[in-house]
């Protein structure tokens, strides 16, 4: 593939992954965020659910690969979504602590404006204990914020200066905890909701699906190169 | 008095040509169900799903038919929930889990004929028409605060008069404890319920409860009849409890002895007591209960702390003399 095939696609899947967000902004500046029901409830679920979706789509690059070779190219993507899913992860834990849990944007830009730039830090500071709290009782709190840590650490490790210094082998077995921030954003979404509603199958069939596909894919590689029997020690 | 339509529209538009509003809704409906479903095909289109619903809020545009009312003396000063708000996010499962689920599948029930029936401890069972129940006492309109479990709450005027009232009609006996409601249910008219739930909805209140003057028998809101997504044709409203105290669509008073089960006592019992009285002082395990994200027209929201009662202590709190309120949450 052509070098500027590739800055093409690149730009195009930039394009791809800032989209949601550009729809969160015209919904915004439109007005049409102020008529719903409640516009913060609506922003959380907007960016944790884009987090998955852009989860999803850099873990389902290798199965992609793996089914088609003339694929091969779509490698080149995967970190590059993957850094979008933290960035939908950050936006949703942003939600959570300027917008659901009661950091009072308004006083803050007023004081702001009128030449108190601490008006920023006594409202953090209202909220701060609130929010403490809310993360040690709520396990749906603390198994998203886990989620978070992994892709935090996987997002300041990514670029290749780092891949380089901790060596392939060593960057590939860290990365690998994104599909533990997988289950965990999936689990996170479970404990949210209510007992009994099942909304969150269809992200957890997804998964299950991108999880299944490597399973077989290394049952099938194991089977096709047959192990080679192990010599018996001869002995005495 | 004659009344003639005017001759220019019945000329132009016959009555057979007109789509009867049931069969332009369905259409309506599948319509969307259609873009919905072949918008999910692309990834991108994933948020195109999202976007029909905010440029243009799902409403049920019905010639909704006003109701007559008389002035109350529960009013709040506070600004208005919008009635489009207050009819697009509802948490009615039959419907489907999704807050906006309601106003987009409510539209198949059919709120006449509808029975309700007067069941167990009362002087006579018997089963009387909503409409002979709606006209049986003047409709107040009032406003009360009205707050959800999940620590979100709107301010909505409803139209209706005290439960007890209604009670009093039904002439329970001496034995009678409390009154179970039992909400309508149909896998017919409800596709999307899920199986998860023990259906019909049941909710109870204490006698005592269910005679405080408070307690709203409620046939309207805003001035118009209930909207089906918010309970039509009848429900009660328990403005100092948790929103899902609050039956929807009810078909049956029932009357007993024995604290009756309750839905979502019964699905998930830690979370949800019988009592469920709003207290801030008392957390579910999903949402801290000391403070409300106030849904009105404002787009910031604006986190209030939450009262006691719902700031009905006044009128409640002698209730609950001498309860550990965190052991009959």
């Amino acid at each position: 593939m052509s070098k500027r095939a590739i800055i093409l696609l690149k730009v195009l899947v930039h394009l791809l992954c800032l989209a949601p967000l550009a729809w969160l902004l015209h919904f915004y500046t439109s007005g049409a965020l102020a008529l719903n029901a409640d516009p913060v409830n609506y922003i959380t679920h907007y960016t944790g659910d884009w987090t998955l979706y852009t989860l999803f789509a850099s873990l389902a690059i290798t199965p992609i690969r793996r089914l088609a070779t003339s694929l091969g190219f779509l490698i080149r993507f995967r970190r590059l979504i993957g850094l979008y899913a933290f960035f939908y992860a950050t936006l949703h834990l942003a939600t959570y602590i300027f917008l659901f849990s009661g950091y009072d944007i308004a006083t803050a830009l007023t004081g702001l404006h009128a030449g108190h730039p601490s008006a920023l830090v006594t409202q953090w500071k209202l909220i701060w204990p609130g929010m403490v709290e809310d993360v040690l009782k709520r396990r749906f709190i603390q198994v998203g914020l886990f989620a978070w840590l992994l892709l935090l650490a996987l997002a300041c490790t990514s670029p290749a200066f780092i891949m380089r210094a901790m060596g392939g082998k060593n960057w590939q077995r860290l990365h690998r905890l994104v599909y533990l921030a997988a289950c965990a954003g999936v689990v996170h979404f479970w404990w949210l909701v209510k007992k009994g509603n099942n909304a969150p199958w269809k992200v957890t069939a997804v998964l299950t699906l991108l999880l299944l596909a490597r399973v077989a894919y290394t049952a099938m590689k194991r089977l096709k190169t047959p192990t080679p029997i192990p010599t018996r020690p001869s002995s005495v | 008095m004659l009344l003639r339509k005017s001759p220019s529209l019945e000329a132009t538009i016959r009555s057979s040509e007109i789509t009867p509003q049931h069969v332009f809704e369905e259409h309506q409906h599948s319509r969307r169900r259609f873009l919905t479903s072949a918008a999910t095909l692309g990834a991108a289109a994933l948020a195109a799903r999202t976007i029909p619903s905010l440029i243009n809020p799902p409403t049920t545009v019905q010639a909704a038919e006003q109701l007559k009312t008389i002035s109350s003396k529960y009013t709040l000063d506070d600004p208005q929930t919008p009635l489009a708000k207050a009819s697009t996010y509802n948490n009615f499962y039959e419907y489907g889990t999704d807050k906006s689920d309601p106003s987009h599948e409510a539209y198949r029930l059919q709120t006449r004929p509808w029975p309700v029936q007067i069941t167990g401890m009362v002087k006579k069972p018997q089963t009387i028409n909503i409409d002979d129940l709606l006209s049986y006492r003047p409709l107040e309109s009032r406003v009360y605060r009205f707050r959800c479990v999940e620590a979100w709450s709107m301010i909505i005027p409803w139209d209706g008069y005290s439960l007890s009232e209604f009670i009093n009609f039904c002439q329970p006996l001496p034995s009678a404890k409390y009154i179970q409601f039992f909400s309508y249910n149909n896998r017919k008219v409800m596709p999307y319920e899920p199986s998860s739930y023990d259906w019909p909805y049941r909710e109870g209140l204490r006698m005592d409860e269910a005679m405080n003057p408070l307690t709203l028998l409620t046939f309207g809101c805003y001035g118009q009849v209930l909207p089906n997504q918010n309970g039509a044709p009848v429900r009660v409203i328990v403005p100092w409890k948790y929103g899902f105290k609050s039956a929807k669509a009810i078909v049956r008073f029932h009357f007993t002895d024995k604290q009756p089960a309750t839905t979502w006592n019964e699905a998930d019992g830690d979370e949800y007591g019988f009592y469920s009285n709003v207290n801030p002082n008392f957390d579910n395990a999903r949402w801290s209960q000391a403070h409300e994200r106030r849904l009105d027209s404002s787009l910031l929201p604006r986190n209030i702390p939450t009262q006691m009662f719902n700031g009905y202590g006044d009128q409640v709190a002698s209730l609950y003399t001498g309860m550990d309120l965190k052991k009959f949450y």
